[in-house]
């Protein structure tokens, strides 16, 4: 039996429903941000297999091309190594900003619908204000992944094409919406004596709820940690050598000592590896100490066996610490643990989805409800 | 509302705001002229190297050098202001789980100072290379991490319905 199937409990569902009913704008801000951070999530787990390493190869490639092209004097090979490089850059800073940017818009959804008790504005306008914001949430990051393939072809503008202009006006239409939100915060701070407002969210204590708070405070604390450590004891020593690296490179290609230009260049690639993974393992525990916390505040929609709520966010935070720990190791273990690396941020994918498939199953009973009392007064 | 949760919505919406109004004026004006200096400078330099001019080679490279510390910076500035406002909005919606209101107000201050402080700290190392920047970027730092601590100790001891 699940939390909500006794008579009793569905009484406090019809009222902590109330702002949760069928297309409400709460509901499709939330169960739209979490399909917009699982969709970021899958297409950065894709990135990561498929995509990621293959292209820091070619930049290493294309790195190497052009310092040999200096060993040889022909300065117009460097300046094509150097498009190549360009190119490849371009690749993947667009797959990384289609991965970023759904995961962001997922995390503000979430927020959005947290705070819609506050929004001060009519159902039917909130409800056509969240379609805009998951309209262009949707919009932007596809735009911004086919920049790459469909450059400026047909466009009407010199620089920008049209996947550029789509990626803006998804943009335009985010902004739009999380104004327009803010504007009926403010208008309900303005309200003269306004009551004092319950939600069912805030007011949770489940826990669940609890695990995902305090386990992902912990996650952000720990992201901290690291990112602190990181700023002391490596980010200066890496800024130099990254400058002493190319010196010698450049130094050497003058000479045109082949052998020091290629060891120079293996360690500016181990330089640029040990960068990015700290980067990463930064990043990702405080996005998903975030994660966490924004879905604990939904665990009362969650319509799952309180022991299966834990569970899941217990899976959840083990995923979430298993791939940062996981992509630091990278430098010492290599591959095997970029791939357990990848198996955590599934585990964080699955937990999502079962989190998901709850909330639909809790808003499944409010339509059910809904239309058993439609069928009572018709 | 309670005077922390207060401070920690309507600090963390201000610094939210604060990033953003950075970032659109770091994109117009700094990021492409950056991004675009960063590239052409590299490549002038090995194209430099490439022609046996090591004088020109290492000029670009020191070019390289001051865009690549600068640019690294101003991103990250953007990007920590803006991640710091939305872990204060959302410990503001959480905050009264747990604590007492005279730790309540203590945690979310420490955490709103060491939001504002650490990246502004990290922001004038780019205008002052001198220890008083990289000072104050640790001092925000610090205090970001010891609020962050207590509330992760005072969540994971609350109480729970169930």
């Amino acid at each position: 039996m699940t939390d909500i199937q006794s008579t009793s409990n569905a009484r406090s569902i019809s009222a902590a429903g109330a702002g949760f009913a069928a297309m409400s704008a709460r509901r499709l801000l939330a169960l739209g941000g979490i399909g917009l951070i699982l969709v970021g999530m899958l297409v950065g787990d894709l990135f990561a297999v498929f995509v990621l390493h293959q292209n820091a190869a070619k930049v290493g490639e294309s790195l190497s091309g052009a310092a040999h092209a200096a060993v040889s004097g022909d300065a117009n090979a460097v300046a094509r190594s150097f498009k190549a490089v360009g190119s490849f850059l371009e690749n993947r800073g667009t797959k990384v900003d289609t991965h970023v940017h759904m995961i962001a818009f997922g995390y503000l959804a979430l927020m959005l619908a947290i705070v819609q008790p506050w929004v001060a504005l009519s159902e039917g306008t909130r409800k056509k204000v969240a379609w805009t914001f998951l309209i262009g949430s949707w919009l932007l990051p596809v735009g911004v992944f086919l920049i790459h393939y469909v450059g400026l072809a047909y466009s009407p503008l010199e620089a920008i094409g049209w996947a550029s202009i789509c990626a803006d006006f998804g943009g335009t239409l985010v902004v739009a919406a999380t104004l327009l939100y803010l504007l009926g915060i403010a208008r309900h701070l303005r309200q003269p004596g306004r009551a004092q407002m319950e939600d069912s969210l805030l007011k949770d204590r489940s826990s669940a709820g609890r695990i995902l708070l305090a386990g992902g405070l912990a996650l952000v604390l720990l992201g901290f940690f690291h990112g602190a450590y990181y700023a002391g004891a490596d980010l200066y020593r890496h800024e130099a050598l990254d400058y002493a690296l190319l010196s010698e490179m450049s130094i050497a290609a003058t000479a045109k000592n082949a052998a020091v230009v290629d060891a120079a260049l293996g360690e500016y690639g181990q330089l640029a590896g040990e960068k990015a993974v700290h980067i990463a393992a930064h990043a990702h525990s405080i996005e998903f100490g975030l994660l966490a916390i924004l879905v604990g505040f939904f665990q009362p929609y969650v319509s799952l066996r309180h022991s299966w709520k834990r569970n899941w966010a217990w899976a959840l935070l083990l995923g979430s610490l298993g791939l940062p720990v996981f992509v630091l190791l990278e430098l010492k273990l290599g591959l095997v643990a970029g791939g357990i690396a990848d198996v955590c941020g599934l585990l964080v994918i699955v937990a999502l989805v079962a989190m998901w498939i709850g909330i639909v199953r809790y808003t499944g009973e409010l339509d059910a409800m809904a239309l058993l009392e439609e069928g009572k007064s018709g | 509302m309670s005077s922390a949760r207060r401070l920690l919505i309507i600090g963390g919406i201000g610094l939210a705001l604060l990033g953003m109004i950075y970032g659109v004026w770091y994109a117009v004006f700094a990021e492409h002229q950056e991004l675009d200096g960063m590239g052409k400078s590299l490549a002038t330099s090995f194209s430099a190297t490439a022609k046996r001019d090591s004088l020109a080679a290492g000029e670009a490279l020191k070019e390289y050098k001051e865009l690549k510390y600068a640019y690294d910076r101003h991103v990250d500035v953007h990007g920590h202001w803006i991640g710091l406002a939305m872990i204060l909005i959302v410990l503001g919606l959480a905050i009264d789980r747990a604590f007492d209101e005279r730790v309540q107000m203590l945690l979310a201050a420490g955490l709103m100072a060491g939001s504002l402080l650490f990246p502004l700290g990290v922001l004038m190392q780019t205008l002052n290379n001198g220890p008083g920047p990289r000072a104050l970027a640790v001092a925000g730092s610090a205090l970001v991490i010891v609020s962050l601590a207590g509330m992760t100790l005072g969540f994971a001891r609350a109480r729970t319905g169930d």
